[in-house]
């Protein structure tokens, strides 16, 4: 499996030939590849963990008794299902189309993070590991992994950039509120990759009683599928209320892409319909003719990074390349498997949006809909913007298309960003220099 | 070539030890830490003070296997503008001046980046014996079992006290030149007493059918080399050497190779 780009439209070919025929249910993607991405590139010691979270997912996701136990906890306690808004003053600034959210902010905790956590941690507890940790970025995964954890009454260890723990002070007081650890990592070049890293190293040394929470749909078998499947209730639920609210499927949905696993959620629920297009907004940063962006799929190659192959932002010598991004969710130089698959074969359409364009859509919600998104969330909403002006341009008539934005999460935890990024704080202000250094309230 | 025409560089090397009634001793350093040249002198002076074979690591960017002192050493030779292709250079460099068998350790990223059979074929070229992954699993090594046959490499997996029975007979008859059994659940580092789970997994690697069986992950004193000599064929130091590196240059890292070989008394 070299590097041979030149395969890929071909193979590619082949498998959208084959969905288009009808012949393949792309929903059927249990790993471990995913056309030529996925697998395993693991350390021995972590394959006999990866085994035994593989068959326990197996057995679980085929026990009616787990089943409900996920379903009970969706409803009762992060609040689902959430629900499909439709942004009437939003979609005047989008030519007319009508766009719906996909309201995953109103999740317990505040994104669509809980549904992976909560889902793993009951394998966990069923596994009968009694710790677990997580990496995070921002703090978002972490913040939900600490839930779990306090939800279950199990250890919680989250690794976390140094450079990020003093700026999201915030986020690791409310993990440690929640009873979790929060580990400075110092390593490499302290960022999220750095701290899956760290999580990693632990996992092996621990891994007898420890399960790694991972917080996206990418990593080793099983984990995408794992992951994509505690966030499929999304496209499901969205796909039906679609139906409900309208009569009809969307002509699109958008959604935001770091790792990828709200993304993948709502996809899954719209991959066997042709008639649906599916988009993926990458994080573009100052812009991908600038060093400073994370558009993985858009400028990546193929290489192994965490335990899978899959598009990555790397060197001329395979070492990874930092990634930027103003939301710290999507600063990643990796992406999921499936994505890089899901590209490959042209099912799902992967663009890059600035740090601008997702501001600018940001304060857009905040005004026209009274609705703080994510600037995760934010990209997916500029990406909306754009799609629909280009299908007006290209002649659809707009009161009668329709784009589901996926609203992964709220963003309270992003006001002194936005509040620098918009000059609204005092100069001399705490909050100002909190902002300028990317603090996430 | 035909596999069952290679002549392991790496094999031949534990079987002189043997020969001479002692464990081979296998050294770790990372590649142009503190720069190429050193890490040559470093390498050749581990050779002429007992080490049959030379383990040279390519600096990574994300080295999960790896634990604090190695991660420095390499995050260094990063920042001081190592490429990858300098390995090839330290390689040729070392088995120019020495005989001792030179194994390249990398994670697979960058061998994936320059090509598989491109990465092999210089690696041949430079004289190296093959190469150890500690992040390539056998099952994901259909492209390397190809080049590595092509250019009689080595390739060394490694097996660790979680693999079960099955695994560990399928890493084992994946491997060639020797496996390279991990002593313990944890990353590089120097521990002060080697795991006991060490002496299972090699019996369970030799009991699968492996003809040499190292050990390494934690070993970094004389005493610990005898005791693993005592039922392993080889043992492999790397964050010791590393350390001794940087505090002490090429000299100290000869003097604890000599003192780890048994050539020199502990202290002395």
């Amino acid at each position: 499996m070299t590097e041979t780009p030149a395969q890929q439209p071909e193979q590619g070919k082949d498998a959208a030939d084959a969905f288009l025929a009808g012949g393949t249910s792309l929903r059927n993607a249990p790993g471990p590849y995913f056309g030529q991405y996925g697998g395993r590139w693991m350390p021995e010691s972590l394959i006999a963990a990866l085994d035994e979270l593989e068959a326990t997912f197996n057995d679980a996701r085929n026990d009616p008794e787990f089943v409900a136990q996920v379903q009970e906890l969706n409803r009762n306690y992060s609040g689902r299902p959430s629900l499909l808004t439709e942004a009437k003053r939003f979609s005047e600034h989008a030519g007319g189309v009508r766009i719906f959210l996909k309201r995953e902010d109103l999740n317990h905790t505040g994104s669509h993070k809980i549904n992976n956590v909560l889902g793993q941690a009951l394998l966990a507890r069923r596994m009968g590991k009694t710790r677990l940790i997580a990496e995070t970025g921002a703090g978002q995964h972490g913040v939900a992994s600490a839930t779990a954890a306090a939800l279950f009454g199990m250890e919680c260890v989250v690794y976390m950039g140094e450079e990020d723990t003093r700026r999201q002070a915030l986020n690791v007081a409310r993990m440690e509120l929640l009873g979790a650890t929060v580990i400075p990592v110092t390593a490499g070049s302290r960022t999220l990759k750095d701290a899956i890293n760290e999580a990693l190293r632990d996992w092996v040394a621990n891994v007898e009683n420890t399960h790694y929470l991972l917080g996206t749909a990418a990593g080793a078998h099983p984990f995408p599928a794992m992951v994509r499947y505690f966030h499929e209730v999304i496209g499901e639920e969205a796909r039906e209320q679609a139906l409900a609210q309208t009569g009809r499927l969307p002509d699109a949905v958008c959604a935001c892409i770091g790792g990828g696993s709200n993304a993948i959620g709502i996809f899954h629920g719209f991959l066997d319909d042709p008639s649906v297009e599916l988009y993926g907004f990458e994080a573009g940063g100052e812009g991908v003719d600038t060093p400073r962006h994370a558009a993985t799929i858009t400028l990546g190659r193929p290489g192994v990074l965490h335990g899978a192959r899959s598009y990555l932002m790397q060197d001329e010598d395979g070492q990874t390349i930092e990634s930027h991004s103003i939301s710290a969710g999507l600063d990643y130089p990796g992406v999921g498997p499936e994505h890089s698959h899901l590209s490959d074969i042209g099912r799902v359409k992967y663009e890059p949006v600035t740090d601008t364009e997702a501001m600018d859509a940001f304060r857009l919600l905040c005004r026209t809909e009274g609705i703080i998104p994510a600037i995760e969330s934010s990209h997916a909403l500029a990406g909306a913007l754009r799609l629909a002006k280009r299908k007006v341009e290209a002649g659809a008539v707009p009161e009668e298309t329709i784009i589901i934005a996926n609203l992964s999460g709220r963003g309270d935890k992003d006001v002194a960003t936005a509040a620098e990024w918009f000059n609204l704080l005092p100069e001399d202000s705490p909050e100002a220099e909190i902002g300028s250094e990317g603090e996430q309230l | 070539m035909s596999s069952t025409d290679i002549i392991s560089k790496s094999a031949a090397a534990i079987e002189r030890a043997r020969a001479e009634g002692r464990p081979a001793l296998v050294c770790y350093l990372p590649a142009g830490f503190p720069d190429v040249q050193t890490t040559i002198d470093a390498a050749v002076a581990m050779a002429e003070n007992g080490a049959d074979i030379i383990e040279v690591g390519i600096p990574y960017s994300d080295p999960v296997m790896d634990g604090s002192v190695i991660q420095a050493a390499t995050v260094q030779a990063l920042a001081d503008g190592f490429r990858v292709s300098q390995v090839f250079d330290v390689v040729r460099g070392i088995t120019e001046r020495c005989d001792a068998a030179v194994l390249v350790m990398t994670y697979w990223n960058p061998v994936m980046r320059l090509g598989v059979d491109e990465f092999a074929r210089r690696l041949a070229e430079a004289g190296g014996a093959g190469l150890i992954t500690p992040d390539l699993i056998p099952d994901e090594a259909a492209e390397w079992f190809e080049a590595s046959d092509r250019y009689g490499l080595d390739r060394v997996f490694l097996v660790a006290p979680s693999s079960t029975p099955e695994r560990m007979k399928a890493t084992v008859e994946a491997s060639r030149g020797f496996v390279y059994c991990v002593s313990v659940m944890g990353v590089t580092g120097a521990r002060d007493q080697v795991s006991s789970a060490a002496e299972s997994v090699v019996a369970a690697a030799h009991a699968a059918g492996a003809e040499r069986a190292c050990v390494g992950l934690g070993v970094s004193t004389a005493e610990h080399v005898r005791e693993i000599g005592s039922y392993a064929d080889g043992v492999i130091v790397g964050t010791a050497l590393v350390a001794a590196l940087r505090d002490g240059g090429v000299e100290a890292v000869g003097r604890l190779a000599a003192e780890l070989s048994g050539r020199a008394k502990a202290g002395a």
